[in-house]
């Protein structure tokens, strides 16, 4: 119990850091819009649906990208990974509740880019929609483990992209292809991981 | 509540600090002394449990009856003084938080500006907040890395008042002369 106490305490927190500062989510936004209009107008007439469709998970990867470069920057700025840390809770409970916000960062960004989508190029499935709450889940996971080692290493800005996106492929793979099994098995593998390896990722940042 | 032998840190090829011994008794107070970059703030960081040493033996208390302030406060700078003690209480899951808060922020002189994000604060009343988060789960052991920067002579002297208070101290800081009555232990680094 205590447990989901403090992560409903530190989500709260992000939650309420983000709805202050307003740093994360408007850039999110913007930068999902801005890229479904350039691919809009780059994506020459008559590609097909499939083509769109990847375009449309890699304007997702990129604007998760930009909210996951965020996600940190108060405890890596503020230090604050070292008041946490000396707290009773479990490490992984940082873990999760930071995951919890970006997860909702993210469904909030893809509240407007899916609409956004199905104007410019064409109408948005269930099993799209299906797939891209999954690939969140994955996102939020595995970005918010890739974030809090980026905080750690010196070229901080360099470290999140190149951890994060290689292993964005395989969402990309299943989100585009409809694999919804694939995605489902992605997020329980990942998640696992980076709860297990979270405690260690902080242990000397 | 401390004890360390042949305590060393290194940062790849350099050596921050070597062979430290440590007896800190509970109740003691360690005054750590040394010039800039002579491994103080390593050393306490180490102390608190916030680093790992690279050779010797150290024995520690629990890491959450541990205080460690550092040269930032620790604090969310845009929430406010309320909601970040509140955070750190449920995270300490401190019984009757409200009445403990208040407390706190009454002594250091935040009460009446409890609601405004701390952005706005200047560097000594976040120094305060600071010293109200350490000081929050009422620590059995405080590690002060240079707790008197940016505070007031009225924000100093309270802190010299809350010192005299407290169970087991291990401070670092440039006027030693400050604490130097309260001193039980001291180290000198070179």
């Amino acid at each position: 119990m205590n447990y989901v106490r403090d992560v409903g305490a530190l989500t709260r927190k992000d939650l309420l850091l983000e709805l202050r500062a307003k740093e994360t989510l408007p850039s999110m936004l913007l930068f999902v819009i801005a890229a479904l209009t350039i691919f809009h107008f780059a994506l020459p007439a008559g590609a097909g649906d499939a083509a769109a469709l990847g375009l449309l998970w890699s304007a997702l990867i990129f604007t998760a990208l930009l909210g996951l470069t965020r996600a940190f920057v108060a405890e890596r700025e503020q230090g604050l990974f070292d008041a946490l840390i000396l707290t009773p809770c479990d490490r992984s409970a940082i873990w999760l509740g930071k995951a919890l916000a970006v997860c909702a960062f993210l469904v909030c960004a893809e509240v407007v880019a899916l609409p956004a989508f199905a104007l410019f190029f064409h109408a948005v499935g269930g099993r799209t929609v299906a797939a891209v709450a999954l690939a969140d889940i994955g996102i939020a996971t595995v970005g918010t483990l890739f974030g809090a080692m980026a905080v750690a290493g010196k070229a901080r800005e360099l470290l999140l992209p190149l951890l994060f996106l290689p292993a964005a492929v395989p969402i990309v793979v299943g989100g585009v292809g409809g694999y919804l099994w694939f995605l489902a098995l992605y997020d329980g593998v990942f998640a696992l991981l980076a709860w297990a390896l979270f405690e260690y990722v902080v242990a000397e940042i | 509540m401390i004890q360390a032998r042949g305590l060393a840190k290194r940062y790849g090829d350099r050596r921050v600090f070597r062979d430290v011994d440590l007896d800190v008794p509970a109740g003691s107070f360690l005054l750590v002394t040394g010039p800039n970059g002579s491994g103080k703030t390593t050393l306490l960081r180490v102390l608190a449990g916030l680093a790992a040493p690279s050779a010797g033996d150290l024995t520690l208390p629990a890491r959450h009856t541990i205080g460690y302030l550092g040269h930032e406060p620790l604090v969310y700078r845009e929430l406010t003084p309320l909601e970040n003690l509140n955070l750190f209480a449920r995270l300490y899951r401190l019984p009757e938080r409200g009445e403990r808060i208040g407390m706190l922020l009454e002594r250091f002189g935040l009460w009446e500006v409890r609601h405004e994000r701390v952005s706005t604060f200047s560097r000594g009343m976040r120094q305060r907040l600071g010293l109200c988060r350490v000081l929050l789960h009422v620590p059995e052991l405080l590690v002060l890395d240079e707790p008197f920067n940016a505070l007031d002579a009225e924000g100093a002297a309270l802190l010299d008042e809350v010192l005299g208070e407290l169970r087991t101290v291990v401070l670092a800081t440039h006027e030693p002369e400050r604490v130097e009555r309260l001193a039980t232990e001291r180290l000198a680094f070179a």
